[in-house]
């Protein structure tokens, strides 16, 4: 009995103890949250931690903001799938003809346009080509594609070596790190790659630097490299990698990126993003093409 | 006895609205965080054009410096998310074409606002900020070449956050830049010119490429801003102008780089496998 009572005693004692070392975890765990914030209050902008460390140091706060953190992109992600059905109206009215100003679209400042498609997605050959005949429809004159991967580079080679008669296959190139340049539909297509971006202004520069070798007598030492960007553009033509400057340029993938698009040539191009190629719209593209008609650049002025 | 009543309330309120900030940013952390974001700060004269009720609205920097306030929110809000880098287009070579009195006076404002981010304990003791400033610098007014050279001198050893301004900045410029600079380098050596040679000579070696370019005012094109860094850039372009750039803007752009954060880090990590 008086074992039993003792053992109670210890047990009752354990208990509060362990619960008291608990609820001390917890309010250390706690206190530790507050304190950060209770700092910061003092109207310091001292950053002891940052948000994602005390995160880490947080067991119970981490499920609830996880929670929280879904919670918030559902709120957006609503907001946006409002912004997707009020643009697929807009396209089903434009489609519909119903209204003029998008019949006659004014292309004159369009004379290049540049499309970006994901790699994964350029490998469906037949929305490419659906594309390009859209493009034709409307009017479009010279058009650049470029992927990351060269999937339409590759894909327009294979193509044309296959095409390509005997005597053809000498002379044609099947380089795929120099741009590939045809005719189809009444315009003019260019393919390019990544290869074509940096790469190619680093050949640029490999080429300003054998010119500028052969141009000095004697020795190099102290005379300084001096070039301008209409130099750079003219090793870029010597190089094979020249082209014009896209106004404007399409990106088709999950997002508004330009994937390694060559930087010299995209300046002052408006870059808008299109959404995925599979679920491209003729329609989507008039709409564009009329804003971009609208469009007014000031060139820095 | 009522402006002290005054002032612990709107004390208060700023207390619990940065609580509610701070809370903010714990939720989003959940997420990647970009550690770089660069912003093209367009829409400050049209800003000053919409609200000509304002009180210096005749005063043609007004719409600026009202977009400084916005960069300075901006800017703490990054830091306070945990960003390491941010990059702010404050002046293109092209801007040079504007009107010599509008050119001048950015050039002041310029100045005025280096001189006062010196003297501004919390960015430099507090944040640790360092600061660099990118661009053509011989084609600034001396007295502002020096306000920014003195602002990189004093931070260069500070371990914060980076807070890069580009300033007579162009991208192609850049690029021009680093040719020369690398034919230099590689003179005598025999050796070709490879990417890496002009990835080292670009004003912004040594920092990561930019998670986020953002440009205001509803704009979709770069401007010759960063266009060799910006590969796997998420590109933005919120309607509001540069001074209506608030904190609501703010948190939907990181929410969206968040969405697109697993699809740009796999394109780039395709590309580096294959180099």
């Amino acid at each position: 009995m008086k074992n039993d009572h003792h053992r109670k005693e210890r047990d009752a004692t354990l208990f509060h103890a362990i619960s008291a070392y608990q609820r001390t975890t917890i309010a250390n765990e706690l206190a530790c949250i507050f304190s950060r914030y209770f700092y910061s209050v003092n109207g310091s902008y001292k950053i002891l931690i940052s948000p994602s460390k005390m995160i880490e140091a947080s067991v119970i706060a981490s499920p609830i903001l996880g929670i929280l953190y879904y919670l918030l992109h559902a709120i957006v992600c609503l907001a946006h799938i409002w912004s997707y059905l009020i643009y697929q109206i807009q396209c089903l009215i434009i489609s519909s003809g119903l209204l003029p100003k998008y019949q006659n679209l004014k292309l004159d400042r369009l004379q290049h346009l540049a499309v970006v498609i994901d790699s994964e997605e350029a490998k469906n050959k037949s929305k490419v080509h659906q594309l390009l005949l859209w493009l034709s429809d409307v009017g479009v004159k010279y058009v650049i594609l470029y992927d990351i991967e060269g999937v339409m580079k590759k894909s327009n080679k294979a193509f044309q070596k296959s095409t390509a008669t005997q005597s053809d296959t000498k002379c044609l190139d099947f380089d795929l790190n120099v741009p590939s340049i045809f005719d189809v539909f009444g315009m003019t297509v260019e393919v390019i790659s990544y290869t074509d971006g940096k790469e190619a202004v680093a050949k640029a520069a490999n080429y300003l630097f054998s010119k500028f070798s052969t141009n000095q007598e004697g020795t190099l030492d102290g005379l300084e490299p001096k070039f301008t960007e209409p130099d750079i553009s003219s090793a870029l033509k010597a190089v094979g990698h020249d082209g014009p400057e896209p106004d404007l340029l399409l990106v088709y993938g999950p997002a508004r990126c330009h994937l390694g698009f060559p930087a010299w040539r995209m300046r002052y191009t408006e870059i808008v993003h299109m959404g995925r190629l599979s679920s491209m719209k003729f329609s989507a593209i008039v709409k564009v093409f009329y804003d971009f008609s609208k469009k007014h650049q000031n060139y820095g002025k | 006895m009522e402006k002290y009543g005054k002032s612990m309330v709107s004390r208060t309120i700023s207390h619990v609205s940065f609580l509610m900030c701070k809370f903010l940013f714990s939720i989003l952390c959940v997420g990647p965080i970009p550690a770089h974001i660069a912003l093209i700060m367009d829409g400050n004269r049209r800003f000053a054009k919409r609200h000509v009720l304002l009180e210096d609205g005749t005063d043609p920097a007004s719409g600026h410096r009202v977009g400084f306030k916005s960069l300075m929110s901006t800017i703490q809000y990054c830091y306070e998310m945990g960003m390491k880098c941010v990059t702010v287009y404050a002046f293109s070579t092209d801007n040079f074409k504007r009107g010599p009195e509008e050119v001048e006076l950015l050039m002041n404002l310029m100045k005025e606002k280096l001189d006062e981010v010196l003297t501004d304990e919390n960015m430099l003791k507090k944040l640790d900020v360092k600061i660099n400033i990118w661009g053509h610098l011989e084609l600034i007014p001396e007295p502002v070449r020096l306000a920014a050279k003195k602002a990189m001198d004093v931070t260069m050893h500070n371990k914060g956050p980076v807070l890069s301004v580009c300033m007579a900045y162009s991208s192609t410029n850049e690029i021009t830049h680093a040719i020369e600079a690398s034919i230099r380098d590689t003179r005598g050596n025999g050796t070709q010119i490879g990417v890496c040679d002009l990835e080292r000579n670009l004003f912004t070696a040594g920092c990561v490429d930019p998670d986020i370019i953002i440009r205001t005012s509803g704009e979709t094109r770069l401007s010759n801003f960063l266009l060799w860094q910006s590969d796997f850039t998420h590109l933005q372009n919120p309607n509001a102008l540069w001074p209506e750039f608030s904190l609501r803007q703010f948190v939907l752009s990181v929410m969206d780089y968040q969405l697109v954060h697993a699809y740009l880090q796999k394109k780039k990590g395709e590309i580096e496998k294959n180099k």
